[in-house]
């Protein structure tokens, strides 16, 4: 009994993470084979440097997703939290844990202000947040006015310190995605988000109320967003107000790869980690074959359309066969 | 009288197999022209899967079908409705936020270049609606503002405004009053005038008997045997659905009545619940009847906190301060369950397993620290499970693969796994079988037993006479009598529905 439980759980994760992982190594190989300096340290360097502000960014954005909302602003959200983070270092010559803490205080406002306005007057997340997208836009360009502000050495210690030859920002990412993906499977809020995206009406009609956990949910992504730009910006040494313009559907893209549904009800941390890898895999890979960056989009775009294809398919195939 | 012309439809040996379960086996069965043969059996009998055959919804395995003497094989449901095949559904197919008459006449709306002719279309609409005694709905309001009952009526206006050889009705009556139902009723008998062949499914024996000249019954994907209606009572049916007797007895609790549980004072919401004051006492079924649109159901989403009251007061459990209800979430706290109408919409997690589904109300009980014991969550599921006879094949199968039935009982199963002290059912036997409905009785009448408070709201006097120990009665918004059991009849309950309606100037609505 107890056996068969663990093997049901063993089929099930490998039906739920086997295709992507299996198209994450199609694409490995094929980059492999069509170019000679693919499989390099430096390659994956690359990637490995890539990926922790997004894959971040993506882990809120699922929570968002599974709620059946979007969070739009989390790239303004970036750009404005990382503005503050470069002003409390240069201009109010803040230690660097203070400025970081500012920084995240930022997020977590913006998010809160998303989540507060979205379940006090009962509003689509697409508008509120598209509201934020431009607001908190606005503010990183006022914070900063409209100029880079150099950082270098004070920040950039984020980057360089590494464990076991990781960065900090990649074991950070990493201990994000696992916390998160337990954080859904696992727990009490995890299981009232996903009833929440299934059927928000019969969650409220059981005694809950879905409010608070709604308002829980933007304020992460805000939060997940500023510790994105503390990483963008110790890579950049730098805070530029015009950074993380477009970021908001990247993140989007990602998760949705990874199977999560925007009708909400649905989703895995982890599969949207996958999705943060496919696509950065794709753009290496296609940069080294000599892409162009219009041609990466061309294909990038692509594939967004074709997972979401695929995961259906998969989908279903996973539940005919439960009426047997 | 078997002539091959007489018979407009005559299926043989139809099978239908899905996934794990045979829902047809070598089915055999006949429509003469101008009849109306009933489809009878408990839910998963076939009977509905049957019916999609006929109507192209769906594919026979094997069998074959001949409509009026020529091979009949619809590959979708236009074509079938191309050969004058036609099924109103139990499920509402209706868009919300279209009108009425648009919904009626969704698939050939009037137009000139392309512009909806809308004069055209609310007149059609009207006269179609005039047929079920739809006259006080205005064809341009929303489908979506309707109660159920009258989007059910506006379905079969839709159903019935087209020129059919064959309409087959599914649960037609499901959430109709009778003055609804004798009316759908009288369009029933005009169509097999002009010998159209109507094929009615029914939970309702009695109906079935007054309305088939022939019902065919099935158990279990087989037909167990066809009658002539004449020939046979209710019980000779309700023998072969389920193999055995069910009687007429009396199923009310009989542990004796506790304290008060509930007491409601001046209760006013809108022009649905108004000045309504009653009171539920521990250990007895309390029934609540009235017509459509009495404001039942207003009445119990005011006091669990759904759509909050405009005035009035609750006091839980005999106390003297009136309750804190703002919100379902103060209602469940104080020991109030709400098992609404709509259990797909609001009661279900349809795309969760069943686990999921019952564990939601005390999920915290479940956990520690915020985090689920998942063994133990299992273990609980799988208790409720089994202690209400859910038919799944574990509870990690999700919720909207079960049977009507199923699923009602798993909403049950997570209020009882709540424990709470007053349990508000609203019309928990729409759409059941005859087996189900009796498991539900005898559960309501056990929870009154423990020390519960049930308030069972349901259309079907009949249920509400055999189980409730009183039985309120709401009119108009307003309480219009509470019957104890030994001074109700059928006459006295329905004169009190009636009784607000006719007080109110310019006689009855079209409700009565």
């Amino acid at each position: 009994m107890v056996d068969d439980q663990k093997r049901g759980n063993v089929r099930r994760l490998l039906a739920d993470y086997l295709g992507m992982a299996i198209a994450l190594v199609l694409l490995i190989a094929v980059f492999g084979l069509s170019t000679n300096h693919f499989f390099t340290l430096t390659t994956f360097r690359t990637i490995a440097n890539q990926i922790p502000d997004i894959t971040i960014a993506a882990v809120g954005m699922t929570f968002v997703l599974i709620i059946a909302g979007i969070d739009l602003s989390v790239g303004s959200i970036m750009a404005l939290a990382g503005a503050v983070l470069g002003i409390a270092l240069i201009n109010w010559s803040l230690p660097l844990p203070l400025a970081v803490i500012a920084c995240l205080l930022v997020g977590l406002a913006c998010g809160a202000a998303n989540g507060l306005i979205i379940i006090r007057w009962a509003l689509p997340s697409f508008i509120v947040t598209l509201g934020m997208l431009e607001a908190a836009r606005g503010a990183a360009y006022l914070v900063t006015d409209s100029r880079t502000v150099y950082i270098g050495g004070p920040v950039e210690v984020v980057t360089e310190t590494a464990v076991l030859g990781l960065s900090l920002p990649f074991i950070l990412a990493i201990a994000i995605v696992a916390v998160g993906q337990l954080v859904l499977s696992r727990t009490v809020f995890g299981r009232y988000l996903i009833a929440i995206g299934t059927n928000e009406e019969a969650v409220r009609l059981s005694g809950i109320d879905p409010r608070p956990y709604k308002l829980a949910v933007f304020v992460l992504a805000g939060l997940l967003a500023a510790v994105a730009a503390v990483i963008q910006t110790a890579r950049m040494s730098s805070a530029n107000p015009n950074t993380g313009i477009g970021f908001e559907l990247q993140v989007i893209a990602a998760v949705v790869i990874g199977g999560t549904s925007l009708m909400g009800g649905r989703g895995s941390v982890v599969s949207s980690f996958f999705g943060v890898l496919i696509i950065a895999v794709l753009g290496a890979g296609l940069a080294q074959v000599g892409a162009q960056e219009y041609t990466k989009r061309l294909i990038t775009g692509c594939v967004i359309v074709a997972a979401v294809i695929l995961d259906q398919y998969r989908h279903r195939m996973r539940r005919t066969p439960q009426a047997g | 009288m078997d002539s091959i012309t007489d018979r407009l439809l005559a299926a043989t040996g139809i099978t239908k197999a899905f996934p794990g379960v045979r829902a047809l086996q070598e089915v055999d069965f006949e429509l003469r022209a101008g009849e109306v043969h009933a489809l009878v059996g408990e839910n998963g009998a076939g009977k509905s899967t049957l019916t999609r055959i006929i109507a192209g919804l769906e594919a026979s395995d094997s069998g074959r079908m001949l409509l009026a003497g020529q091979v009949y094989q619809p590959k979708s449901r236009t074509s079938a409705e191309a050969h004058g095949v036609r099924m109103v559904m139990q499920e509402l197919n209706l868009v919300g936020t279209l009108t009425v008459a648009e919904n009626i006449f969704i698939e050939r709306l009037p137009s000139r270049l392309g512009f909806i002719r809308y004069r055209k279309l609310n007149d059609a609409a009207r006269e179609a609606m005039a047929k079920v005694g739809l006259t006080d709905v205005d064809p341009a309001t929303p489908v979506g503002s309707l109660g159920v009952g009258r989007q059910q009526m506006v379905e079969i206006a839709a159903g019935l405004s087209h020129r059919c050889r064959i309409l087959a009705l599914d649960e037609p009556t499901a959430s109709l009053t009778d003055s609804e139902v004798e009316l759908l009723f009288t369009q029933i008998r005009r169509l097999k005038a002009e010998g159209v062949g109507i094929i009615y499914i029914s939970h309702r024996i009695e109906e079935v008997l007054s309305i088939a000249d022939r019902v065919t019954v099935l158990r279990d994907g087989k037909v167990v045997g066809t009658q002539t209606t004449g020939e046979i009572g209710p019980e000779t049916v309700i023998r072969m659905m389920v193999g055995r007797d069910l009687g007429q007895e009396c199923l009310a609790p009989s542990g004796g009545r506790g304290p008060v549980a509930l007491r409601a004072v001046g209760l006013t919401r809108g022009d649905r619940v108004r000045d309504v004051s009653f009171e539920a006492y521990r250990g007895e079924i309390l029934g609540i009847a009235g017509l459509m649109g009495s404001g039942r159901t207003e009445t119990m989403r005011a006091i669990f906190g759904a759509d909050a009251p405009e005035a009035g007061a609750i006091y839980l459990h005999g106390g003297g301060e009136p309750a804190r209800i703002r919100r379902p979430r103060d209602a469940v706290r104080q020991g109030i369950a709400l098992l609404t109408e709509d259990r797909k919409e609001q009661g279900l997690f349809l795309s969760l397993p069943v686990r999921a589904n019952i564990s939601i109300t005390r999920l915290r009980a479940l956990s520690r620290l915020g985090w689920i014991d998942a063994a133990r969550e299992r273990r609980v599921a799988c208790d409720h499970a089994e202690s209400l006879g859910i038919k799944c094949w574990s509870v990690e199968q999700t919720a909207g693969q079960l049977s009507g039935g199923n699923q009602q009982k798993v909403v049950i199963a997570k209020w009882l796994y709540r424990d709470c002290d007053v349990l508000i059912f609203d019309e928990p036997t729409r759409g059941i079988d005859v087996g189900a409905k009796f498991e539900i009785y005898r559960m309501l009448a056990d929870l009154a037993t423990q020390g519960k408070a049930i308030l069972f709201i349901s259309s079907d006097l009949k249920e509400l006479m055999a189980i409730c120990n009183r039985i309120l009665v709401m009119s108009a918004g307003k309480v219009a009598g509470t019957f104890a059991r030994s001074d109700w009849s059928e006459e006295r309950i329905m004169a009190a529905a009636f009784s607000e309606y006719v007080k109110t100037p310019g006689g009855m609505r079209a409700d009565g």
